[in-house]
């Protein structure tokens, strides 16, 4: 999907390789300071206002997804073990010994899956509306297959501040549907049936402090669920839930949710370390 | 030619009002409240009571396929009405199971095993159908990862293959399977195994794997001739360019018929029933029916650019009314005669020797179900048998235990 987003950080591209040099992941970076790794969901990997005012403070290192936009490789992955190990080159391409790890949606599942695993690397971890766990009885709805026309819906808390790279693409543009059909393809290869992959019997391994940022209205995973995730972590979590946002809360109020996510990456935590 | 009698299998109750109460035929209609078991207990037995009629009138075949979570179609177990039918009917019928969606099955091997049960308990009258399956079967009513359906095709075929042509026992490391010990008891009566025929609405990749194993490959859709006129011709493009040898036989269609004794009494007595089907059985929205992943990057890329998509959707909304449905192919209906010149032609068009017929289309009742099988096993069917007799063309891909018809019930030709 193309934006026409203005950046005010200079953000530069780089190509990493992994498995073996199979792989090639698209990272764009941008901005000064401590670094921070941003993990997307559904959109895609796209440098957004969001993206800029965590780059006030930060460096930003966004990846892109396996599979997804102009990223590659994704028929070397066969399950999560993969997609983690893949992330653990990545940041040693990257040169990043020590970060704090920032997921949206997919994103966050990936990177609670990231911090669950590499743990002496992630110093702080902020899960912005992460999928990753599952109740029966308040199930998480189907991102990979949303009906026609409703996305705006499901998506936005409000369907009046359009947000149109992220909604669907025009029937006429070919090639934008055929990447926004690989972009859900490379997500659903980890999610499917639903995002349920056993994160909830790894949460405990998580040492790095945790923010957990919901929108209200959040029609996608019920807030309810931060409260989950704060049951399975074992380290000192903070939960915010932000009214009058939906599942894309960060790109529809990148201010408010970017000054969260930065706040708490920079001040002390309550038995945490300062990242 | 060859022709098969196809049946789905369809629930035939559903409210005048479920297009606008519910947005899917298949997946998700509530089965509480829409499915009386009571009822699908005299539908299974009309149903299977006219494939076996369809046997006596001449049909060179019968067809059950696979189909879970659906209205129009509810036979998720396929075998089971094959193994009633292979009891019931003549060792001159074949019996084609179109089939086993290969990807849903774990081990695999059960495909292996129960294909050769069903080889073994009809004397060699198998045709093995492996189709992929679609969207709403493999990833939304069986759960498997879209960008899976692929790769457990592909493995699942490599395992009921060699399971069949291989000594056994042996080991097969796959990702999918893990078995230390394939040794299916018994293995099919055909050898080396049963004539398998795929199933395909364009995908390139189904083209190639027909045409690498020597399979059958058969447009199966409901949109009819005109719809699989595109991919025919590019399968047997693709058998050219393969450098392979031309054969009719190779080819398959599947094509809704009406046969009445007049185009007006067709259209008289069919069209509620064509309507129904068309106006719930088709009800399939599209997030349920293109899921991401579900095709590979290369048929994606193909389906999107050259917009078979909206070619289908074209089709599709071609079922408006009687008129366009007959105009656009959704249909061949009419007199023997009628009927006979068309499927003919269509044939001929999209070079096919093997013609599934779909005889009971949405909530049809028994007794003009059997009406329509009669007129076209006995009227229709004699008078294209012959469409490619002057080819000297051998069909290599039919069951090697079908005996020829006793003359006393020969259809005369």
């Amino acid at each position: 999907m193309t934006t026409t987003f203005e950046p005010a950080t200079a953000v530069r591209e780089q190509i990493i390789r992994t498995r073996d040099g199979a792989v090639n992941t698209r990272v764009l970076i941008g901005g000064d300071g401590p670094p921070v790794v941003y993990l997307h969901g559904l959109e895609g990997l796209q440098w957004d206002q969001f993206h800029d005012e965590l780059a006030a403070s930060r460096t930003v290192y966004a990846i892109e997804h396996v599979g997804s936009g102009e990223s590659t490789g994704l028929e070397e992955f066969y399950d999560l073990w993969d997609l983690v190990s893949h992330y653990e080159e990545a940041l040693d391409e990257l040169e990043l010994a020590e970060t704090a790890l920032v997921g949206h949606s997919f994103g966050g599942m990936v990177a609670a899956e990231v911090a669950a695993q590499l743990r002496r690397r992630i110093s702080r971890l902020v899960l912005l509306a992460p999928l990753g766990l599952w109740d029966d009885d308040h199930p998480v709805a189907e991102i990979n297959a949303i009906p026609n026309g409703r996305r705006a819906e499901i998506l936005l808390a409000d369907t009046s501040r359009p947000l149109p790279r992220l909604l669907a693409p025009d029937p006429a543009d070919y090639e934008a549907l055929f990447h926004a059909e690989l972009n859900s393809a490379s997500i659903s290869q980890f999610s499917w049936p639903f995002a349920e992959k056993g994160l909830r019997r790894r949460l405990y391994r998580v040492t790095a402090p945790t923010l957990l940022v919901w929108g209200a209205q959040d029609q996608v995973i019920d807030p309810l669920y931060a409260g989950y995730f704060t049951a399975g972590l074992r380290v000192p979590a903070t939960t915010e839930v932000l009214p009058g946002l939906g599942h894309l809360l960060h790109l529809e109020d990148s201010e408010t949710v970017a000054a969260r996510v930065r706040a708490y990456l920079t001040e002390g935590t309550p038995g945490g370390r300062p990242a | 030619m060859k022709f098969i009698f196809f049946h789905l299998m369809p629930y035939r109750d559903l409210p005048a009002d479920f297009p606008q109460r519910f947005d899917s035929v298949y997946v998700t209609p509530p089965n509480d409240e829409l499915c009386d078991p009571h009822k699908v207990s005299q539908y299974y037995n009309e149903y299977l009571d006219q494939l076996e009629l369809a046997d006596r009138v001449g049909f060179d075949a019968l067809g059950v396929n696979e189909h879970h979570q659906n209205a129009y179609g509810m036979m998720s177990s396929p075998n089971l009405m094959a193994s009633a039918l292979a009891r019931r009917t003549s060792q001159s019928t074949a019996i084609c199971v179109m089939g086993a969606t290969l990807a849903l099955y774990q081990p695999a091997v059960r495909v292996a095993e129960e294909f050769a049960m069903l080889d073994c308990l009809s004397g060699g009258r198998l045709i093995a159908g492996f189709p992929v399956g679609t969207s709403m079967d493999v990833n939304h009513s069986y759960g498997i990862t879209p960008t899976e359906t692929r790769p457990r095709y592909y493995e699942a075929h490599d395992l009921i293959t060699k399971a069949w042509k291989r000594p056994g026992p042996f080991p097969f490391n796959g990702r999918f399977n893990k078995l230390r010990n394939v040794n299916p008891w018994p293995k099919p009566i055909q050898k080396p195994m049963p004539p398998v025929w795929l199933g395909g609405n364009g995908s390139p990749e189904t083209y190639e794997m027909a045409l690498q194993n020597d399979y059958v490959y058969s447009w199966t859709s409901f949109f009819g001739f005109q719809a699989g006129k595109k991919f025919m011709l590019d399968f047997w493009d693709t058998q050219e360019k393969m450098g392979l040898e031309f054969n009719p036989y190779q080819g398959g269609y599947c094509q809704i018929v009406l046969v009445a004794d007049t185009d007006e009494e067709a259209r008289r007595i069919y069209e509620p029933h064509v309507k129904y089907f068309f106006e719930n059985g088709q009800r399939v929205p599209h997030h349920l029916r293109s899921t991401p992943g579900y095709r590979t990057r290369r048929s994606a890329e193909f389906a999107i650019k050259s917009g078979t998509m909206s070619a289908v959707a074209n089709q599709a909304s071609a079922a408006r009314d009687w008129d366009s449905m007959i105009e656009n192919g959704l249909v061949i209906a009419g007199s023997p005669d009628t009927v006979a010149e068309r499927v003919a032609s269509a044939s001929k068009e999209l070079k096919i020797g093997n013609f599934l017929a779909i005889l009971q289309v949405g909530n049809m009742p028994d007794d003009l179900t059997r009406h329509n099988i009669t007129m076209f096993g006995e009227k229709v069917i004699p008078k294209v048998r012959g469409l490619w007799s002057d080819g000297n063309y051998e069909h290599k891909w039919w069951a090697k235990g079908v005996q020829p018809r006793p003359a006393a019930e020969a259809v005369s030709q």
